[in-house]
């Protein structure tokens, strides 16, 4: 499985890249490969505030809905408007074309909580 | 209470060929190998096989077995001709379902019930309660596994396995083929043609590999769920229930009301004759939403109404799909109402059922 070196990760499967204040939240290839076939995704209301480790948005396989939890803390200023005609750019595209959201980070000091790439490869074996 | 999954004698052949495992009604199941939409798509289109072992295969016989289970079964067993099989229902004093099951007859007393795997105890159980002389219960569930091999492909499949002709729907034959004794029947869940094999579990890997080897693709749970729904076939324990009797759930061609007596037969009668207090119907979303899923309330003017039993977005057309009982006036096709997911109400339409009508199915 795909985990780039540039990215943080949550125990829970999400990546995120921080750019200044800016982070960009997606779920990773090993999640995606799980769930399969993303038929559907709720992103986040803009201006919304989510808080790390609570859902933020929900991720639909054919199978269940899967709540996503935010990495960190922050307020959306972006979600990812393609998902909602080609939700499976989760699937084919998780860490580029099938980001969810972005966020202002509120808190960035929760960023050091996060896994390490070799951390998050050592997690899912 | 705890207990571990059970597993089919398929289950290591299965995690080889790449399934993904989840427990349904105490078994381990596949619950997909590639992708529930390519297993769903190749049934609809080529042919696809899914392990049904954990299904219960109950036989009943003796000199009364015909007359005792006309008693306990909905259906008119007089209209299931040797080599024919029949979807009907046990139902309870109240008309409720306990199991809806398809019945095989091997002889003119001796019948094959094909049932649930999670009611195979508890269908048991009844049958025993209701025992009686002259009738012989044989719960052969642990010791025979079965495949179902669905769509258009199948019939070749058959042939290519066999060598000869697959049974026609709703009929099966009993053969000597890969070194045993094999039933196969004219029967599915999906809508499209295809058999469905009864076997000794000893035979149980290679007729996997012959059926794989001719060209079907392995399926899991999670496709023949979609495909079941969309031929708004029911599932026990989601669409029906001990609560729910067969008329509600739309199913009144499988109940034989004008038979001699059958255990539910008042219920039935008296719920009839006041009015059906609720029909299962089919709901399309009109609107692009998330798919719909069991449980989710039914909405009529931002009131509850009902709540969906099945739910999923169907793979062949590519729209969301539900079943729900909805109380009498909101039944009918065209009836809008809004279905709540996660707090927002999105719009569905009563549809006619099926949802979907397969290019491969032959005039019955």
């Amino acid at each position: 499985m795909n985990v780039p070196d540039n990215l943080k990760y949550a125990e829970s499967h999400e990546w995120i890249l921080v750019e200044g204040d800016t982070g960009t939240v997606g779920i990773t290839d090993h999640a995606q490969n799980e769930l399969t076939d993303i038929v559907y995704v709720d992103p986040p209301k803009i201006g919304a505030a989510v808080t790390a480790g609570q859902p933020a948005a929900v991720v639909e396989s054919v199978k269940a809905a899967s709540d996503i939890y935010s990495p960190v803390d922050g307020e959306v200023i972006e979600v990812n408007e393609s998902l909602s005609s080609e939700p499976a750019l989760v699937n084919t595209s998780p860490y580029e074309n099938g980001w969810l959201y972005k966020i202002r980070l509120s808190n960035p000091s929760q960023l050091d909580a996060l896994k390490s790439p070799d951390d998050y490869r050592a997690q899912i074996g | 209470m705890t207990f571990e999954p059970r597993r089919t004698v398929l289950y290591d052949l299965q995690k080889a060929a790449g399934a993904r495992c989840i427990n349904f009604g105490g078994w381990d199941m596949p619950v997909q190998f590639t992708s529930i939409i390519d297993e769903h798509r190749a049934v609809r289109t080529s042919c696809g096989v899914f392990d049904i072992s954990h299904m219960g295969e109950v036989f009943v016989s003796g000199p009364r077995a015909f007359d005792w289970l006309q008693h306990l079964l909905a259906n008119d067993l007089a209209k299931c001709p040797v080599g024919g099989g029949q979807y009907t229902f046990l139902l309870n004093e109240r008309g409720g379902v306990i199991d809806d099951l398809i019945i095989y007859r091997m002889a003119e007393d001796n019948f094959l019930l094909l049932v649930n795997a999670a009611k195979i105890d508890e269908d048991v159980a009844w049958l025993q309660k209701h025992a009686t002389d002259g009738v012989t219960i044989d719960n052969r569930s642990d010791k025979m596994s079965a495949l179902a091999v669905q769509g258009p492909e199948a019939a070749r499949i058959f042939r290519e396995v066999f060598q000869c002709e697959m049974p026609a729907r709703n009929t099966f034959i009993a053969m000597e083929k890969c070194r045993g004794a094999i039933i196969a029947a004219g029967t599915g869940y999906t809508g499209e043609n295809g058999f469905e094999l009864f076997f000794a579990n000893s035979l149980a890997g290679d007729i996997w590999a012959a059926v794989l080897k001719a060209g079907a693709k392995p399926c899991g749970l999670g496709a023949r769920d979609t495909l079941r729904l969309e031929m708004c076939y029911p599932l026990n324990g989601s669409d029906l229930s001990p609560d729910r009797t067969p008329l509600e759930a739309g199913l009144g061609m499988f109940v034989a009301l004008d038979k001699a007596n059958f255990l539910g037969r008042d219920a039935l009668l008296a719920q009839k004759a006041a009015g059906l207090p609720a029909k299962l119907v089919a709901l399309r979303m009109t609107e692009k939403s998330p798919p719909p899923r069991a449980h989710y309330p039914v909405l009529i003017d931002g009131q509850p109404v009902g709540e969906t039993t099945s739910g999923a977005l169907s793979p062949s057309l590519a729209e969301g799909i539900a079943l729900a009982y909805l109380p009498p006036g909101l039944t009918k096709p065209g009836q809008v109402v809004e279905i709540d997911i996660r707090g927002r109400p999105f719009t569905a339409v009563v549809e006619k059922k099926p949802f979907y009508r397969p290019s491969s199915t032959r005039t019955a």
